[in-house]
């Protein structure tokens, strides 16, 4: 190799790795500027957003998130999500982790296509018969129907994540625990369960986030006193005029407390979000 | 069964030999409950004149719900080209935009963890806020978008309020916020790719672009798959952002109307329940069909 073609390698690959480089940069700031853009937005007073020459240039105010606590009073639509939320991760849990349990270790075959079934149902056409149903009995815009609707998004969740995570518990655990004269359920629930925790981490973080995101099924079924963040959010801008502050501070408000969790628990919500995708 | 063991007996021996259901059963009993009672529900209210008050008796009309819908050239089938052309569209962009940027940060770098979390941040907002966000961002007077467009020379446009551009912008924000999971399977995937492959041919002497288009792309190929298969399902279903930033009907030209927002608007503001239904169970088979094919696609990639 001569002295010219290996100094040519060596610029191409330093002209690669700056090209790299600003490629990084330029998708870290496509999904991140958004962000801050709309946490900016949040902090700055209603003629402040409305002069786009304004964007960076904004004395910081709490003015907006008072709006938003005070008029729109959205603390008690954050603990309506809270409860929802808790409530229908919990009883996924419940009840999709003995089940996962038993797809894993007794190979159900046909358990993977139910949770497919509900991933790909439209959640309106369950919102009809649920709604025809709920309202019969007067159960419309009670926590207990916004547990159950939420539990369809959580359950699936939780059953996907579960199974994917005993089928990577060896079974030779529990078959010495067997011969030590622990039954299956006390093999199960004394050796498989506390190892089982980074997976029912990852499980319960994703249904919460999942629950808490979800819109549509409280949309129909919440009522004044059990609307959660997202339904409350959206009817901001159903007024003649729309106060961009306040909208932006509940935005702010709602995407916080997931993004924490993300940050803090980011290799659980990214295990639990591809699990399943990488096993072909 | 020897005398011992029948002394034994007791009840976590009745609970091992039934383990199976015990476990099960609960979670088979919702699924009925909640998804396929329903469903069943869906598809009898599917064949009714259901409508106004879910108190008001309803007659059988056959599959005059669904005739009616096949035949509606003003709602129904623009509803589905726009369902196909926003899942299309975006899903095309996603798998592009998803595999470049895993490429990009699929080797080590400082920071690598802080851009991986970042790009995580989109993920995990919520749906809702993230069409308010965007929502202000377009708004075509004081919208950042048309600052951008003004640094670049371009005209301004509506954005989500022109009846033209909104299916796009839409796309826009979907890209915008589910990119990040491609990204995040796929590089999942490529972690777990052999690397003897990608190395033999680098000793053969071929270059970056050959090694990606011979030996990492069909290596990657199920996982791109399915990922695609995730995407196009949720895609299909868009209804937050959509409901968000254009409320009902989806806008007054009904320009961002899928199928999703159509049958929302058939069953809770207009009360068409049976109408409703019928078209749910279209839209059900056209989600169906779609899949078999990308699975059947699935398939083929794994054989090759």
């Amino acid at each position: 190799m001569t002295v010219a073609s290996v100094r040519r390698r060596r610029r191409d690959r330093s002209a690669r790795s700056v090209l790299r480089i600003a490629g990084i940069l330029l998708v870290t700031l496509a999904f991140l500027a958004p962000l801050v853009w709309m946490l900016a937005a949040s902090l700055k007073s209603n003629l402040e957003i409305i002069d786009p020459g304004r964007t960076f240039d904004f004395t910081p105010t709490f003015k907006n998130y008072d709006t938003v606590f005070g008029d729109q009073a959205f603390g008690p639509f954050i603990v309506n999500s809270l409860i929802v939320g808790t409530g229908s991760t919990l009883v996924a849990l419940l009840v999709g982790v003995p089940a996962a349990y038993g797809i894993a270790r007794y190979r159900i075959k046909n358990a993977t296509v139910f949770v497919l079934l509900a991933r790909i149902i439209p959640g309106v056409s369950l919102l009809i018969p649920w709604y025809f149903l709920f309202s019969q009995i007067q159960l419309v815009g009670t926590y207990l129907v916004l547990v159950l609707t939420h539990f369809f998004v959580t359950m699936p969740l939780v059953v996907a994540i579960m199974t994917s995570f005993f089928e990577g518990v060896p079974e030779e655990l529990e078959e010495a625990a067997q011969i030590d004269g622990t039954s299956r359920i006390g093999a199960f629930a004394r050796v498989v369960l506390p190892l089982s925790v980074p997976g029912i981490a990852t499980a319960t973080i994703l249904s919460f986030i999942f629950s808490w995101n979800n819109f549509l099924f409280a949309l129909v079924l919440s009522d004044q006193g059990t609307r959660t963040l997202p339904v409350a959010i959206s009817n901001f801008t159903s007024y003649a005029a729309v106060d961009w502050g306040g909208l932006m501070a509940a935005s702010v408000i709602i995407t916080v407390p997931v993004m924490i969790i993300a940050l803090v628990a980011q290799r659980y919500v990214v295990s639990g979000l591809t699990a399943g995708a990488t096993k072909g | 069964m020897t005398a011992q063991t029948a002394r034994r007996r007791s009840p976590i021996d009745w609970v091992d030999a039934n383990l199976k259901w015990l476990l099960t059963t609960p979670a088979v009993v919702a699924v009925f409950a909640l998804i396929a009672f329903p469903i069943g529900y869906t598809v009898y209210l599917s064949l009714t004149d259901s409508a106004r008050a879910v108190t008001r008796p309803y007659e059988f009309v056959g599959l005059d719900n669904y005739l009616y819908w096949l035949g509606d050239t003003q709602r129904f089938w623009p509803a589905v080209g726009r369902t196909a052309y926003f899942t299309g569209l975006a899903l095309t962009l996603e798998l592009a935009l998803g595999l470049a940027i895993a490429l990009l940060l699929r080797k080590t770098f400082r920071g690598q963890g802080l851009v991986r979390v970042f790009i995580l941040l989109p993920l995990v907002a919520t749906p809702v806020a993230v069409g308010m966000m965007w929502l202000l961002m377009f708004e075509p007077s004081i919208g950042f978008a048309n600052v951008v467009m003004d640094w670049l020379g371009l005209p301004a446009q509506g954005w989500l309020s022109d009846k033209d551009t909104a299916l796009n912008t839409l796309v826009f924000i979907d890209v915008w916020q589910w990119t990040p999971m491609v990204v995040l399977i796929l590089l999942a995937g490529l972690s777990t790719l052999p690397e003897e492959p990608d190395e033999a041919a680098r000793v053969d002497g071929a270059n970056a672009w050959q090694r990606f288009r011979h030996i990492t792309l069909p290596l990657l190929m199920p996982v791109i798959v399915a990922a695609a298969i995730l995407r196009a399902i949720d895609a299909f279903k868009t209804f937050d952002i959509i409901y968000a930033t254009k409320g009902r009907g989806g806008g007054s030209n009904n320009e961002a109307e899928t199928l999703n927002i159509l049958a929302y608007g058939e069953a809770f503001e207009y009360s068409q329940y049976g109408r409703a239904s019928a078209l749910l169970m279209l839209f059900f088979l056209l989600i169906v069909i779609v899949l078999a094919v990308l699975a059947v696609l699935r398939k083929k990639g794994n054989r090759a």
